[in-house]
C-alpha cells in the first residue's frame, strides 16, 4: 500500500482511543470558510497525482492531494477543462478541498455545480476503511450515491483519498458582454434570455452594470452575441479583460471581495479596473507532507463588513435589507441572479430571514471581525434534516474524528 | 384503481385474521426476527386514518400490485393504499411506523428492477393520486409537480413557454416522476442534459415516521450536507417523495440525426470514443448491434442497413447555426472512424424515423422471443467493442440469443437476453447469462447498473461490485434516515449473509473465484 495512505489510515485508527480530533487540510486556502477548525492537521497533500485521465472517456481520476491548478493544467493540455470553475481564493489549494468545500464558480447556473461532476470518490471513514463508492462512468445507479454526498461535506464525513471527476472539452468560443442596467432590470433580463435557447453561461450584476459570459459553439455565440448587444445596447469586452474580470469573480480577487475596503466607499470595479494588491491574509505555515500538527487560526484582523452568501431563486427581487436601504446597490448578483453577495452589518436573524423567506438560505461566508462572527456559518437546519445529518454523521465517523463542528457546532 | 365503487368500499369489512406469516420475501435480510403486525390490524389501523375506498385489502384488489415492470418477481402486499393528500400519506407512515409494518411506495410500477415489488408483511404506498402538476413558472424555468405526474406530462404542460423537462427515460409517457427521483433517471439526451439528478432542484416527503422534510430548495443549493444528491437514485428507500421542483430548459430550436452504418464492431465502438474525444457532446449517441437492426426493421421499417455490423445514431441540437457545424464536425470524424454509409436527417420526420427503431427497441425484441431479459450494465466507452465480443461468446457458452442497444455515449448497454420462460434451464441459462455481462462489466471498470437500478433484481451483482465495509457503511446511511428499516426493506444493498450465500452458490464459468478466500 502507499505508505501515504497508510500513514493517514494509521492517523486514523490510532486516533480512536485517545478522543482524538482530526482537522483533514489540503493547502489551507479555505481555512476560512465554515465554522473554525478543531483538531490535530492531517494534512492530504502526500496524496496526490492523476491516477488516470482517459480524454475521449470524458472523466479523470484524481487524488485529492493533488493541487487544483495542476489538475485543470493536465485537462487544458487535452483541450478539457473543470466547467463549474472551482474558486482559488489562494494559489495551491487542492481537489480534495474543492470537492468538500463544494463551492462553484461563475458558470455554476448554467453548468451545474462541484456535485454534479462528482462521478466518484474513494474515502477513509472514521473506522479507518477505505471504501468506494459510485465509478468512473456517467450512468451509475448501484447503490447509494454516496461520492456526490461527499461534496460540500466539508470533511465531516470521512478523508478524501480520491476522486472521479466528469469534464468537458473547452467550448470552441467564448464572448463576454456587457451592459448598463439596474438590478432589478437585470434579473428580468437574465431571467427572461435564460429561457431561451442561448449559450448563456455566466452572469454577474454590481452597480449598474451587468456582465454576461457566452460560450459554445462558433456560430451560435457569434449569432447570440450579435442579437443580445443589438437588442440591449451592450458592447463586447476584450477577451483578455473578460479573463481577468472572470478569474476575479471566482477566486474573490475580484475588489468587491477585498476584506478591508467598506462596500460603500469605493470605486464600482469592473472588467480591466486596476486592483490593490489583497493584504495580507492569514498564512499558515504547511506541515509535512502527511504529517500531524496543531491547527488554529492566527487572527488576521479586517475591519470588513460580513460578506453574505445568499442563494436564492433566480427571479427574486433585488433583497434590500431592512435597516440598509442601499443594500441592493452594494450587492454582487451572480448565477443567473440566484446567488447574490451582500456586505452588510445586519443582525444574522435579518439576512437568514430575507433569504427564507424567498425560498432561499444564506451562509456566512467571511465573518470579518464584526458581530456576526457568532451567527453560526450556515443557516439552520429543520428538526428532521437536523437529525439525518446527525445518524449521517455518526454513520460515517462514530467516533467524531473528522472536522468536527466544521459544519455546525457540536451541541454542548 | 378508477373502477372502485363505493359499493365495493361499503361492503367490504377488513379480514378477521391475523397472518402471521414469517417466510421473508425475496431480499428480506434475515438478520434478528422483527416483530410485525398482521394483515387485519394493519388494516384496521390504516382504516382509522384512510377512507375506506383508499385501502385494499383483498386478494383480486391487491394482486395488480404484485410486481412491477420486473414481472418475474412477485410478492401480494398485505394491504394497498391510495392516499389522496399529504396529510393522508403522513397519516399513513405514522400508523405504519408505530405497527411496525414494511411501506413501499410506488408510483406507476414502471421500474425494471422490482424496485416497487412489494413485501408480503408490508403495504403498498400507491402515489397515483398525487397527479397534479402545481404551478409552471416560465420566468424561473420551474415547475412544481406532484410526484405522480408523468414525466412526459411536464414537458406537454411547458411546452407552450418553449420549455421542456429534460430528462426522457425510454418509458416517458407512463413513469412518474416521483418514480424518476428515486432510481436517478436517465433517458437517450443525459450525456449532454445531465440525468435526473442534475434536473431537480427541490423534493418534499416524508420521513418513514411520517415527518415532512424537504431536500434541496428552490434556489441552487440548500444549507448543510446535499442530502438531495443521496435521495434521487435512492430507490425509495430514504423518504416517501410527494411533489417535485423539477428544472427546465428551453427546447432547442432544431434537431438533427446522423445515422452511420459500419461493417465491423470495433470501428463502431471506437467511432463513439472518437466523437467525444473530438470535443463534441452529441444531444445522443446511440448504438444497435445487427440482431437487433434486424428485430427492429422487421417491425418499423424505418430504412436501417440491414448489412452493418452495428448502426450508430448521432444526434445534434441547438440554433440552426450550432448545429449545422456540428453535424458537419460529427460526420467527419464518423466517416474518418470508417463509417461505410452516412444518412443525415433533412427534417423532422425523417429524425422521428431513424429513432422509431432505437425507442422500439424493447417491443420488437418481445416480437422475436417469447421472453426477454434486460440488462442495464455500464462500461467505460472505450470498451464498447470488447463488451460487445465477449457479449458474442457468451451467446455461445450459455446457447441463448442476445440483441444490443446502447446508449453508447454513456456507456451504457441494454443488451436484451432471449430466452423462453417456460423452459426452466433457458431462464437458468439466461440468468446465468446476465450475471456474466454484469460481472463483465464491474471488471471492466463499469457499474452493474446505469438507469434501471437494483431493486431486488440485481442485489447478488452488488456483491460483486462492493465489498463487505463498503455495503455495510451504504447499510448504516439508510439507517441513517430509516433507522428501524421499514422503508423498502430488503432492496439495494444486500446484507453481508446473503453476499456470503450468494459467493457460495456462485460458480463462474465452472469455477469459484478465490475458493481459498475467507467469505463472510
Amino acid at each position: 500500500m502507499d505508505p501515504v495512505l497508510q500513514h493517514m489510515i494509521d492517523c486514523v485508527q490510532s486516533a480512536h482511543g485517545a478522543g482524538a480530533r482530526i482537522c483533514i487540510r489540503g493547502g489551507g486556502t479555505k481555512d476560512f470558510y465554515g465554522e473554525p477548525a478543531q483538531g490535530t492537521v492531517l494534512d492530504t497533500r502526500g496524496l496526490h497525482g492523476i491516477s488516470s485521465h482517459e480524454p475521449s472517456e470524458l472523466v479523470v481520476s484524481v487524488r485529492t492531494g493533488t493541487v487544483l491548478a495542476d489538475l485543470e493544467a493536465t485537462l487544458a493540455e487535452h483541450g478539457q477543462y473543470l466547467p463549474f470553475e472551482p474558486p482559488r481564493f489562494a494559489p495551491g489549494g487542492t481537489v480534495g478541498g474543492m470537492v468538500a468545500a463544494g463551492l462553484s464558480g461563475p458558470a455554476r447556473a448554467s453548468v451545474g455545480s462541484v456535485r454534479d461532476y462528482v462521478l466518484g470518490a474513494t474515502l477513509l471513514n472514521g473506522q479507518g476503511e477505505v471504501l468506494s463508492f459510485g465509478g468512473q462512468v456517467i450512468k451509475n445507479v448501484a447503490g447509494y450515491d454516496v461520492s456526490r454526498l461527499l461534496a460540500g461535506s466539508l470533511g465531516t464525513l470521512g478523508l478524501l483519498l480520491e476522486v472521479s471527476l466528469k469534464v468537458l472539452p473547452l467550448p470552441p468560443a467564448t464572448t463576454t458582454l456587457r451592459f448598463a442596467m439596474n438590478a432589478t432590470g437585470a434579473l428580468q433580463q437574465l431571467n427572461a434570455w435564460a429561457g431561451q435557447p442561448l449559450p448563456l453561461n455566466a452572469s454577474a450584476w454590481h452597480q449598474g452594470r451587468l456582465t454576461v459570459r457566452l460560450s459554445g459553439a462558433v456560430a451560435a455565440v457569434q449569432t447570440a452575441a450579435r442579437q443580445m448587444a443589438s437588442a440591449q445596447g451592450g458592447e463586447v469586452v476584450d477577451p483578455l479583460v473578460a479573463e481577468a474580470f472572470w478569474a476575479g469573480l471566482r477566486d474573490h480577487t475580484d475588489p468587491f471581495f477585498d476584506d478591508h475596503e467598506s462596500p460603500q466607499g469605493r470605486a464600482a470595479p469592473g472588467p480591466g479596473g486596476s486592483r490593490e494588491e489583497t493584504p495580507d491574509r492569514p498564512k499558515f505555515s504547511h506541515p509535512p507532507s502527511g504529517g500531524l500538527t496543531r491547527s488554529g487560526r492566527s487572527g488576521g484582523v479586517h475591519e470588513a463588513l460580513p460578506l453574505w452568501r445568499l442563494s436564492v431563486p433566480a427571479t427574486t427581487a433585488p433583497i434590500t435589507l431592512p435597516d440598509n436601504p442601499g443594500s441592493a446597490d452594494s450587492t454582487l448578483m451572480e448565477w443567473g441572479g440566484a446567488q447574490r453577495w451582500l456586505r452588510t452589518a445586519a443582525s444574522a436573524d435579518v439576512v437568514r430571514q430575507c433569504a427564507a423567506q424567498v425560498g432561499g438560505h444564506a451562509t456566512l461566508f467571511r465573518a470579518g471581525a464584526g458581530a456576526g462572527a457568532r451567527a453560526g456559518v450556515f443557516a439552520p437546519l429543520s428538526a428532521p434534516l437536523a437529525r439525518i445529518h446527525q445518524a449521517l454523521k455518526h454513520s460515517f465517523d462514530p467516533h467524531g474524528l473528522f472536522n468536527p463542528g466544521r459544519m455546525y457546532p457540536l451541541s454542548p | 384503481m378508477s373502477t372502485l365503487s363505493s359499493g365495493f368500499a361499503a361492503s367490504s369489512s377488513p379480514p378477521l385474521a391475523t397472518l402471521a406469516v414469517v417466510t421473508p420475501p425475496h431480499g428480506t435480510p434475515t438478520g434478528s426476527p422483527v416483530r410485525r403486525t398482521g394483515q387485519a390490524d394493519t388494516v384496521a389501523a390504516l382504516r382509522t386514518v384512510l377512507p375506506a375506498h383508499a385501502v385494499l385489502w383483498q386478494a383480486e384488489d391487491t394482486t395488480p400490485y404484485e410486481c412491477d415492470g420486473l414481472t418475474a418477481y412477485r410478492a401480494r402486499p398485505m394491504a394497498v393504499v391510495l392516499p389522496e393528500t399529504e396529510a393522508q400519506v403522513a397519516a399513513v407512515l405514522r400508523t405504519c411506523s408505530a405497527l411496525n409494518v414494511p411501506v413501499v411506495a410506488r408510483g406507476a410500477g414502471t421500474g425494471l428492477s422490482g424496485g416497487a415489488m412489494p413485501h408480503t408483511e408490508g403495504i403498498i404506498l400507491s402515489l397515483a393520486k398525487f397527479n397534479r402538476i402545481l404551478r409552471i413558472d416560465p420566468l424561473a424555468r420551474t415547475a412544481v409537480v406532484q410526484c405522480g405526474v408523468r414525466n412526459l406530462a411536464i414537458s406537454e404542460a411547458a411546452a407552450v413557454h418553449g420549455l421542456y423537462y429534460a430528462p426522457d427515460p425510454s418509458s416517458q409517457i407512463a413513469c412518474t416522476i416521483g418514480g424518476n427521483v428515486a432510481e436517478n433517471s436517465g433517458g437517450v439526451h443525459c450525456l449532454k442534459y445531465g440525468l435526473t439528478l442534475h434536473n431537480v432542484l427541490q423534493v418534499r416527503g416524508f420521513t418513514m415516521e411520517g415527518e415532512a422534510v424537504t431536500f434541496g430548495s428552490e434556489a441552487l443549493d440548500a444549507a448543510g450536507l446535499d442530502l438531495l444528491a443521496v435521495l434521487v437514485g435512492s430507490e425509495g428507500m430514504l423518504a416517501v417523495t410527494t411533489e417535485v421542483t423539477v428544472k427546465l430548459v428551453p427546447k432547442p430550436q432544431v434537431a438533427r440525426c446522423i445515422m452511420a452504418s459500419f461493417d465491423d464492431l470495433r470501428k463502431a465502438g471506437d467511432a463513439v470514443a472518437n466523437v467525444i474525444g473530438a470535443g463534441i457532446i452529441p444531444a445522443g449517441l446511440e448504438m444497435m448491434d445487427k440482431p437487433m437492426t434486424a428485430a427492429v426493421e422487421d417491425f418499423v421499417h424505418a430504412g436501417y442497413d440491414l448489412e452493418a455490423a452495428a448502426i450508430l445514431l448521432c444526434e445534434s441540437d441547438g440554433t440552426p447555426e450550432e448545429v449545422e457545424e456540428e453535424i458537419k464536425r460529427m460526420v467527419q470524424v464518423l466517416r474518418s472512424s470508417g463509417a461505410t454509409q452516412i444518412t443525415v436527417s433533412e427534417n423532422e420526420a425523417q429524425r422521428l424515423k431513424f429513432w422509431s427503431g432505437r425507442k422500439n427497441a424493447f417491443p420488437a425484441s418481445g416480437r422475436i422471443s417469447p421472453d426477454y431479459m434486460c440488462m442495464d450494465s455500464t462500461i467505460p466507452r472505450k470498451r464498447l467493442a470488447d463488451i460487445l465480443l465477449a457479449i458474442a461468446k457468451m451467446e455461445q457458452t450459455y446457447q441463448l440469443r442476445c440483441c444490443n442497444v446502447f446508449h453508447a455515449g454513456d456507456g451504457n448497454l441494454h443488451p436484451l437476453i432471449l430466452f423462453d420462460a417456460n423452459d426452466p434451464d433457458q431462464l437458468h441459462r439466461a440468468e446465468l447469462f446476465g450475471a456474466d455481462i454484469l460481472e463483465t462489466s464491474v471488471a471492466m471498470g463499469g457499474t452493474v447498473t446505469g438507469e434501471h437500478g437494483v431493486g431486488v433484481e440485481k442485489l447478488a451483482s452488488m456483491c460483486v461490485q462492493f465489498s463487505p465495509a463498503e455495503r455495510t457503511q451504504m447499510l448504516a446511511l439508510k439507517a441513517a434516515f430509516d433507522p428501524r428499516g421499514l422503508l423498502n426493506p430488503g432492496k439495494v444493498i444486500p446484507t453481508l449473509v446473503r453476499c456470503a450465500e450468494y459467493g457460495k452458490m456462485h460458480v463462474k464459468r465452472g469455477l469459484l473465484p478465490f475458493p481459498d478466500l475467507p467469505r463472510w
